[in-house]
């Protein structure tokens, strides 16, 4: 018999011990009877009018089952490809939606863009067939950044979407903002780019689609992390099919982070090409292909100011966001730089006016979507880099225009005047510990060493907060969610106790089978090893909105706990019949129920027992069976923050930035296993140092092409660059979450990049410098320090 | 990857007599290079002849005055070998810094020097060591072999079969690394003999090549401060999205700064 392992405790992955032996299963492990292959023909040029596709010559070649276009979708009346968010400007007026075809129909919009899909017997010959297919573009000129895309003369993506602006979108009071601006003794402003990244998850998409004729079923095995939600868009809204009639398996998935929570339209193609030619079909993305069609994240342009008093407290914030949204509007494409975005703008701070525009606007490149942290990060990006910009115009210390600006902790529950109401936190508790953890004392030793050695060295600093755990549905549908954001779990007690929990999110690497697992070992005091976590299957588990937003544990988690307390409930009532008692003298505790105050007691695995043989059971109140089902909606975000402290050393000969510390004190809530929990922070600290240092996807304007389409010219963090990163958290509870979480998904993506910027900004201030965008390459601070007041020793 | 023949042969002339007779036929050496290219479809060719069985085409030898190095010597083998480390530590550090352990246990220094990738690491070895490439038909000097862009002195059927490299007073190599790919953004090989100095530069323009003005400083004083204020044109340098040619042509001079610092250490 196993232990119970529960909250709190750091047991070893369970689901290590099919990945570590390679016994794992994705998409591209499974094999079909007579199983065909598929590859998407994609567009080459940024923009094109499609004047026609010639299948002939590609459906004369070896082995070809069939080609379709996006004709053939057309003739079929299929659905377009459904944007989740509806979001309207400030007088109310929808956002632009033109319809996004799974295949493209008369023109082309991004290269990536699928223009056909070659079936054949093996993948070669689909890969033959497809080389042969004859495609007639005329070429348009492609416009790939926002700046450019809103000119008047810009290449127009849609006829009736003018200077390609999808929406111009607004929040916040506009007029008390300013006033405020009026009344300021300064005024500090930043420009600043986000830079577009693509997320590279370690598995390419995949997809299998199969037909049976005999039942009218449909299967779609996919890389996704939200297999419901693809069957409700996918059947309901493109291909038609009843929910009943289609099965969406997500089976073990290589990573996410966004790039898989979206539906696709290779996902529809290949389910209704599988009906078509009555094979099963299979599709695995090569990494190039990954690089010109998997969603891509961020990409914005800002212009920011922020009022403050004498004494540095900041009166209002005024932020202008041009948002770039790709050639079409992918699943939650316009939510990202808007809802996600601009209620963050508050940050832990007690700035009492803020105004946020951004203007959503379409350009020549693949979709943009969420990315780990999506919005969040972009919006703490721009409030830490310009309250440093702010301290060093005003003579403040960093630290101390962060603290006489911070909410304390008293004032929690906080109310933002950007719709958020923070419901706990302590971010000055987080700067306390990171700064001693970071050893800030002594960064003038370390600087000075530095020095010596020719390099500069600077340190950076971000306090954020973030808002996670997506989301209560109804303020969601307020603002432009065309769905609910709830989870659900459903508890299964077998007749000898062991669990089987089914529920809504999907694990693909963040360790739930783990995490859930000691939910509930804790709480229904069942070994660790006699629980199992069912996911990413429409057939086994009821439903679910999946995985994103860091909400699996803080959404997901919480239905299961409340799943939990009613097969508690449950087996209180069989247990007070068997024990004669009544109901209300029944406890609960470490899997034994028992009578108050006496030794008579029944095992979780006795009442489990009898739920099944009702022999002795009161059958005339109670049903047999011991399983039960939780939904649950969230009252609220939950908003885990911290504070990350980044030390950078500068080498002004090459212009080369490397990471030497890094220190993050983070408030997640109640830590069910702090070594995923750290995990995860670790994770996510090096994707926002990706972004800072590293990360940059490229297009050439005009032509539209993809200039850092491999990862031989997209530059992936790796492990050397890394110091040892030196995690902590320091924990407020969320208030109304069931166990307290908030939720560790993306905290090290949101408040990493604007530490390590501001620490690069910091090691080079004493020439002049003030601002850096990302990626901080070595070609950027060379330039930099060219363009810099002071002469740099070149020796 | 489209069908292709495979041919493994033993002996160079019978390599050398496939690659003639079919059409389309390709050298495949570790495969580092070549592989990735059919598997992305940029090549296809209708067979590859394997190296890996002409026995003779491994190893190293101390010839005294130079050491011969085999086409087929992987990367990670020149880097372990204590005949280099003592007699060419700096050739030795260049191929400890080619790619990652994988590439470096399968590829060869046949394979990268007939490659001649601009961004390569070997290029620059042997042309500032001025070595001699040994190929199935002849020998040709380092200075005649290099022709920019992807472009040899080799005839299509022609197989390097070893590099011969002189022995130096001194040499050293610096590499900056592409952040990305990590080939050289710019890389620069500094060899000191008797009777002069040779600097070659990898990855910052077309093809691999030679510095005269840097040569001619640290011949006269084998210093880095020698050629602190050595400028490189940067006409004829490559702009990409990692770097531009003003800073690649910065980056010659602190590169070859410290192969210098590199050599003397
Ligand atoms: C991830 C990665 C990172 C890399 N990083 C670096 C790096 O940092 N620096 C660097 O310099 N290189 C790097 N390389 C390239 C690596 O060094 C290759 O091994 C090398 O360029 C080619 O050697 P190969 O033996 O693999 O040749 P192959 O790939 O087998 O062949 C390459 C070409 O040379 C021809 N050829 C091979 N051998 C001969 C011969 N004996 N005679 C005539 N023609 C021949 C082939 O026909 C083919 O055209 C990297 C490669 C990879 C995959």
């Amino acid at each position: 018999m196993g232990n119970v392992i529960g909250i709190g405790a750091a047991p070893k992955r369970k689901e290590d011990q099919r990945f570590l032996t390679g016994r794992g299963n994705y998409v591209s492990d499974i094999k079909r009877p007579g199983m065909a292959a598929g590859v998407f023909v994609r567009s080459p040029h940024g923009h094109a009018v499609l004047r026609g596709i010639d299948k002939s010559a590609a459906l004369a070649s070896p082995g070809v089952i069939a080609v379709l276009t996006g004709d053939d979708v057309a003739d079929d009346g299929l659905g377009s490809l459904p944007c989740g968010w509806g979001i309207t400007d400030a007088k109310g007026v929808p956002m632009k939606e033109p319809p996004f075809p799974m295949l493209a129909q008369d023109k082309v919009r991004f290269v990536g863009d699928m223009v056909a899909f070659v079936i054949a017997e093996t993948p070669e010959q689909a890969n033959a067939a497809a080389d042969l297919l004859k495609v007639d573009y005329e070429v348009l000129p492609s416009v790939v950044g926002v700046l450019e895309a809103v000119r008047p003369d810009a290449p127009q993506l849609f006829d009736d979407v003018p200077n390609n602006i999808c929406c111009n979108w607004e929040l916040g009071d506009k007029a008390a903002v300013e006033t405020a601006f009026k009344k300021a003794a300064h005024v500090a402003k930043l420009s600043l780019v986000n830079n577009r990244l693509i997320g590279n998850p370690m598995e390419p998409r995949a997809a299998i689609a199969e037909y049976e004729p005999g039942t009218d079923r449909y299967t779609l095995w996919t890389t996704s992390q939200f297999p419901h939600v693809v069957r409700f868009l996918m059947g309901a809204l493109v291909l038609n099919i009843p929910q009943h009639k289609l099965r969406v398996v997500a089976p073990d998935v290589g990573g996410g982070f966004g790039v898989k929570q979206f539906h696709y339209g290779e996902e529809a193609v290949i389910t209704w090409a599988a009906k078509r030619v009555r094979r099963p079909v299979k599709w695995v993305a090569s990494r190039s292909e990954g690089y010109v069609s998997d969603r891509h994240g961020r990409d914005h342009v800002t212009e920011a100011e922020l009022a403050l008093d004498e004494t540095g407290k900041f009166l209002a914030f005024r932020v202008n966001t041009l948002a770039n949204m790709g050639g079409y509007l992918s699943t939650f494409g316009p939510n990202i730089p808007t809802n996600l975005y601009g209620p963050l703008l508050g940050g832990v701070y007690t700035t009492p006016a803020i105004y946020c525009n951004v203007k959503v606007v379409f350009t020549n490149t693949v979709p943009v979507d969420a990315y780990r942290g999506a919005g969040r990060p972009e919006a703490t990006f721009v409030l830490e880099r310009i309250v440093d910009v702010a301290a060093s115009e005003m003579g403040i210390d960093r630290v101390e225009i962060r603290r006489r600006n911070m909410i304390p902790k008293e004032a929690y529950p906080y109310q933002t005047p950007v719709l958020v109401q923070y419901d706990s936190g302590d971010p000055m508790g987080c700067l306390d510990g990171a700064l001693v953890a970071a050893d800030v004392k002594k960064f003038g030793v370390r600087k000075a060493a530095s020095a010596s050695k020719g390099k500069f060295r600077g340190l950076g600093y971000s306090t954020y907060v973030e808002a996670c755990g997506l989301a209560p549905s109804r303020f969601a549908g307020r603002l432009g969610a065309r769905g609910g954001l709830y989870e659900s779990a459903t508890v299964r007690v077998h007749p000898t106790g062991q669990v089987t929990v089914m529920i809504g999110t999907h694990n693909h690497g963040q360790g739930h089978e783990t995490t859930f697992a000691q939910i509930v070992s804790d709480k229904l005091g069942v070994a660790f090893e006699n629980v199992d976590i069912v996911f990413g299957d429409t057939d086994r588990v009821q439903f679910g909105m999946g995985t994103y937003g860091s909400r699996s544990l803080v959404v997901g988690g919480a239905a299961l706990s409340k799943a939990t307390d009613k097969v508690i409930v449950k087996g209180k009532k069989i247990a007070a019949h068997l024990l004669e008692a009544s109901e209300a003298d029944i406890q609960f505790e470490a899997g034994k129920f028992s009578v108050a105050g006496t030794d008579r007691i029944k095992t979780f695995e006795e009442i489990a027992g009898a739920a099944y043989v009702p022999h002795n059971y009161p059958l005339e109140v109670l049903e047999p069976g011991l399983e039960e089902q939780a939904y649950y909606d969230p009252v609220n975000f939950t908003y885990p923050g911290g504070c990350h402290i980044a030390e950078v050393e500068v080498d002004p000969e090459t212009g080369t930035v490397t990471l030497v510390n890094y220190t993050a004190v983070d408030d997640v809530g109640t830590v069910i296993n702090p070594m995923i929990v750290e995990g995860q922070l670790h994770g996510g600290i090096v994707q926002g140092v990706g972004q800072a240092l590293f990360e940059n996807a490229v297009y050439d304007e005009g032509s539209g092409q993809l200039l850092s389409g491999s990862l031989m010219d997209y530059c992936m963090p790796r492990a050397d660059h890394l110091p040892m990163m030196n995690v902590a958290t320091h924990s407020t509870l969320c208030t109304h979450t069931p166990m307290g979480v908030k939720g560790c998904g993306e905290v090290g993506t949101i408040g990493s990049p604007a530490a390590v910027i501001n620490a690069v900004v910091d090691a080079l201030s004493h020439l002049g410098v003030t601002h850096v965008d990302m990626p901080a390459t070595p070609n950027r601070i060379w330039r930099l320090l060219q363009n810099a007041s002071l002469p740099v020793a070149a020796e | 990857m489209k069908p292709f023949a495979y041919h493994q042969p033993d002996q160079i002339p019978d390599a050398a007599k496939l690659l003639t007779s079919i059409e389309d036929s390709k050298l495949v050496a570790g495969g580092m290079t070549l592989i990735p290219t059919l598997k992305q479809r940029l090549a296809s060719p209708s067979a590859l002849v394997d190296l890996s069985k002409l026995g003779n085409l491994k190893g190293i030898t101390d010839d005294g005055a130079t050491i011969t190095i085999g086409a087929m010597t992987p990367h990670a083998v020149v880097a372990a070998s204590k005949l280099v480390q003592t007699k060419i530590p700096g050739l030795a550090a260049l191929a400890s810094m080619i790619g990652d352990p994988a590439v470096r246990s399968r590829g060869t220094i046949g394979g990268s020097v007939a490659n001649n990738d601009p961004a390569a690491d070997y290029p620059a070895g042997v042309l500032g060591l001025g070595a001699t490439v040994i190929t199935s038909k002849r020998e040709i000097a380092a200075d005649e072999f290099f022709l920019g862009l992807f472009e040899t002195a080799l005839d299509p059927s022609e197989i390097v079969t070893a590099i011969r490299f002189p022995v130096p007073v001194k040499a050293g190599y610096a590499k900056f690394k592409a952040p990305a790919s990590r080939y050289a953004l710019v890389g620069v090989f500094v060899a000191k003999f008797a009777d002069g100095v040779r600097v070659a530069v990898t990855g910052a323009g077309p093809g691999v090549f030679r510095v005269p003005p840097m040569e001619a400083a640290l011949s006269g004083n084998f210093d880095p401060s020698a050629i602190a204020a050595i400028k490189i044109d940067t006409d004829g340098l490559t702009s990409d999205i990692h770097a531009e040619a003003d800073y690649r042509a910065h980056l010659v001079t602190v590169m070859a700064k410290r192969a210098v610092e590199a050599a003397l250490s």
